[in-house]
């Protein structure tokens, strides 16, 4: 295992479907349902089993949208409002009329969701306006549920192959050029449609404790969907809106407003004082906390020590059986109680992810990219907020519109030059003798992401920052040296970070305002809704750079009052609300 | 340019007595989605689970799936 062999194979399917994390298997699932006759083959570069963000489950759904607790109308006013008007709804709304169908879809997995004594839906409020949280007392067994169906639909699972490139032709695409992370062989894999489920960016920052791996997201999701997106020529949305979370310091896991929100726990300055009205992860609530550490009022903390022994028993059993289970072991570690003490909280590095903030690959109602074939669903995609729920519903509407598209179409041809090409670029690591290893490569990468791409964005550190990409990636592109096919793995992703970092810069410099709270905070630039009240798309330029253009954003289905509008901007404790407790 | 061999204290431990690679068991190295986990073969010709790759998100499938109970999830020193 891990020798770097040489070996090119080729096959063809109807709908290529890469990422087993959680968008891709419902993607693949759907897709097949839909049309028992088509070939759907499901790429993952580790094993569907544990793979991607939901590996050890999920505590609860962030965003359901379900009857009498919500209306479609109202959830996508609400996130229309929280990331500052800068949506299309049509995706959002489609998202909340279906959800609540897949929802009843994981129950007959058997999926659990928390229910009331009557046997209704257990739904809490966190957001601002609207009640959308729904516990999941089984959360710990998403993935395996999921295997499951897979194996009775007989989808064709790959496992440990990594997509690198999609292959086009003929304006749309045509499949992906793969390679195996333990051999090092080749596969290219022809397809009618081709559904990315590839995750967040989540190794763009680097995490204040220094260990490469110590991200908020899962590691694998570094960022290969973003950058084959980006290198195939579709459209990016709005990567300047970046993602940053409130976390637990060093151990970099949810603080989970979520779980502990409802049941009492909040956000705390050193005092032991609330200073933002709404835990909800926006850019706001994080310009918030930010203001909160710099001035002089932190650390900013967990505050749970407050409530009852069994409340916090409670909060403990979920957040330390599900998502993170971890998180018991290093609060072990540090000697921190829930009960004792208030646990220290920091800002997360910075990442690109639609499952929380709104930067991913621009998609449509139909979850379809700007290329013509390619679909985009879950983090990596631009339905903003979409949390896991999203990934499962955008990747179910990717896999039944898939099926639509692929009734008409033929395999479109492409240049096999491609292929060599892309062969080369990925094997050239592999023969040097000596250089420097991808992940010196990513910690410097990373590192200058950090001091200069992180929020208040300043355009003179982002200059620079592009200066100095450059140097790494040249070194990368000459330098670069892998000793076994896992490295060499761990060397596209290198590649990946660095393609994200160079969008990252790209795309902040282009929107010369201050918008998302933190995510955006451009200290040069106010808002400006005259100029900015649009989206930006990035493209891969005739120079082989990062291009963005504004687009507009659609006309509203669901209206806004003037009234809501400002909603997401006071998240400040104000002495009135203060008062009003 | 050559290489160093810096050592770094890994997160990921499997008690050999526990473990059960020798009769053919690979749980821990299919399920670790960040791919670290490795079987080694020991003088004796015995074969254990280990970790080969410090890149580790410390997210505990290793540890849950194991049949045996071999393995414990550490943190990561850097983050302890």
């Amino acid at each position: 295992m891990d020798d770097i062999l040489d070996g090119i194979d080729q096959i063809d399917c109807d709908i290529l479907v890469i990422g087993g994390g959680t968008a891709g298997p419902m993607a693949a699932l759907k897709a097949k349902r839909k049309n028992p006759e088509a070939n759907v083959v499901l790429l993952e570069k580790a094993h569907v089993k544990r793979s991607g963000a939901i590996s050890m489950g999920m505590d609860g759904l962030n965003n359901s949208v379900i009857p009498g607790y919500a209306t479609p109308e109202q959830y996508t006013k609400e996130i229309t409002i929280a990331n500052d008007g800068i949506v299309d709804q049509a995706p959002i709304y489609r998202y909340a009329e279906e959800c609540y169908g897949i929802i009843q879809e994981l129950d007959q997995f058997g999926i659990r969701f928390q229910k009331d004594q009557n046997g209704e839906y257990d739904v809490k409020k966190v957001h601002h306006i609207g009640t959308y949280v729904l516990p999941m007392p089984n959360g710990d067994t998403v993935k395996k549920a999921l295997y499951r169906q897979l194996r009775k639909a007989r989808i064709n699972i790959s496992n440990r192959f990594m997509a690198t490139r999609l292959l086009t032709g003929e304006g749309r695409v045509a499949g992906a050029i793969c390679v195996n992370t333990r051999s090092a062989e080749f596969l290219v894999i022809r397809a009618k449609a081709v559904i990315m489920c590839l995750g967040a960016a989540g190794r763009l920052g680097l995490p204040t404790s220094g260990y490469l791996y110590g991200t908020y997201e899962n590691p694998t999701n570094s960022g290969e969907g973003y950058s084959m997106a980006y290198h195939a020529g579709a459209g990016l949305a709005n990567l300047e809106c970046y993602q940053i979370n409130p976390l637990i310091k060093d151990y970099n896991g949810p603080a989970c407003a979520y779980v502990a929100g409802p049941l009492g726990g909040y956000t705390a300055n050193a005092q032991g004082d609330r200073f933002i009205e709404c835990d909800y992860w926006s850019g706001q609530m994080m310009q918030e906390f930010y203001d909160e550490l710099q001035g002089g009022k932190g650390p900013v903390y967990l505050k749970l020590n407050h409530l009852a022994e069994e409340t916090v028993s409670e909060i403990e059993r979920v957040l330390h059986i599900v998502e993170r289970p971890t998180r018991g072991h290093f609060h072990e570690g540090r000697g921190t109680d829930y009960r004792k003490q208030m646990i220290e909280m920091h800002i997360s590095e910075i990442g690109f992810c639609s499952g929380h903030s709104a930067s991913g690959v621009f998609v449509d109602r139909n979850a379809e990219t700007t290329l013509k074939g390619l679909y985009a669903a879950g983090d990596m995609a631009n339905v903003p907020h979409n949390y896991m729920l999203g990934a499962f519903t955008n990747g179910a509407i990717a896999g039944t519109e898939s099926v639509d598209f692929i009734k008409d179409v033929d395999f479109a041809s492409f240049d096999m030059g491609e292929v060599d090409r892309e062969r080369e670029r990925v094997l050239a690591p592999t023969k040097r003798d000596d250089g420097i290893p991808p992940n010196q490569i990513e910690y410097k990468t990373r590192r200058l992401v950090n001091d200069y791409l992180q929020p208040p964005k300043v355009t003179a550190k982002m200059l620079t920052a592009q200066a100095r990409f450059e140097e790494v990636r040249h070194a990368m592109e000459t330098e670069m040296v892998v000793k076994d096919s896992h490295e060499l793995m761990r060397a596209l992703e290198a590649s990946s970070v660095m393609d994200c970092a160079d969008m990252a810069a790209s795309a902040s410099l282009y929107r010369t305002e201050s918008r998302w709270g933190l995510y955006h905070n451009r200290v040069e630039y106010a808002q400006n809704d005259e100029d900015w009240f649009c989206h930006t798309v990035m493209t891969k330029g005739s120079d082989g750079k990062p291009s963005s253009t504004k687009r507009d954003v659609e006309d509203y289905i669901v209206p806004l009052d003037e009234a809501d509008k400002v909603a997401y901007a006071n998240q400040r404790v104000t002495a009135d609300t203060v008062a009003a407790e | 340019m050559p290489l160093a061999q810096t050592s770094t204290a890994v997160p990921v431990v499997v008690d050999d007595a526990l473990c059960i690679a020798d009769k053919g068991c690979t749980v821990c190295v299919d399920v670790c989605p960040l791919d670290v986990l490795r079987i080694a073969v020991q003088d004796d010709g015995t074969k254990t689970a280990y970790m080969k790759y410090d890149e580790c998100w410390y997210c505990m499938p290793c540890e849950t799936d194991c049949p045996t109970g071999a393995v414990t999830v550490n943190l990561p020193f850097l983050l302890r």
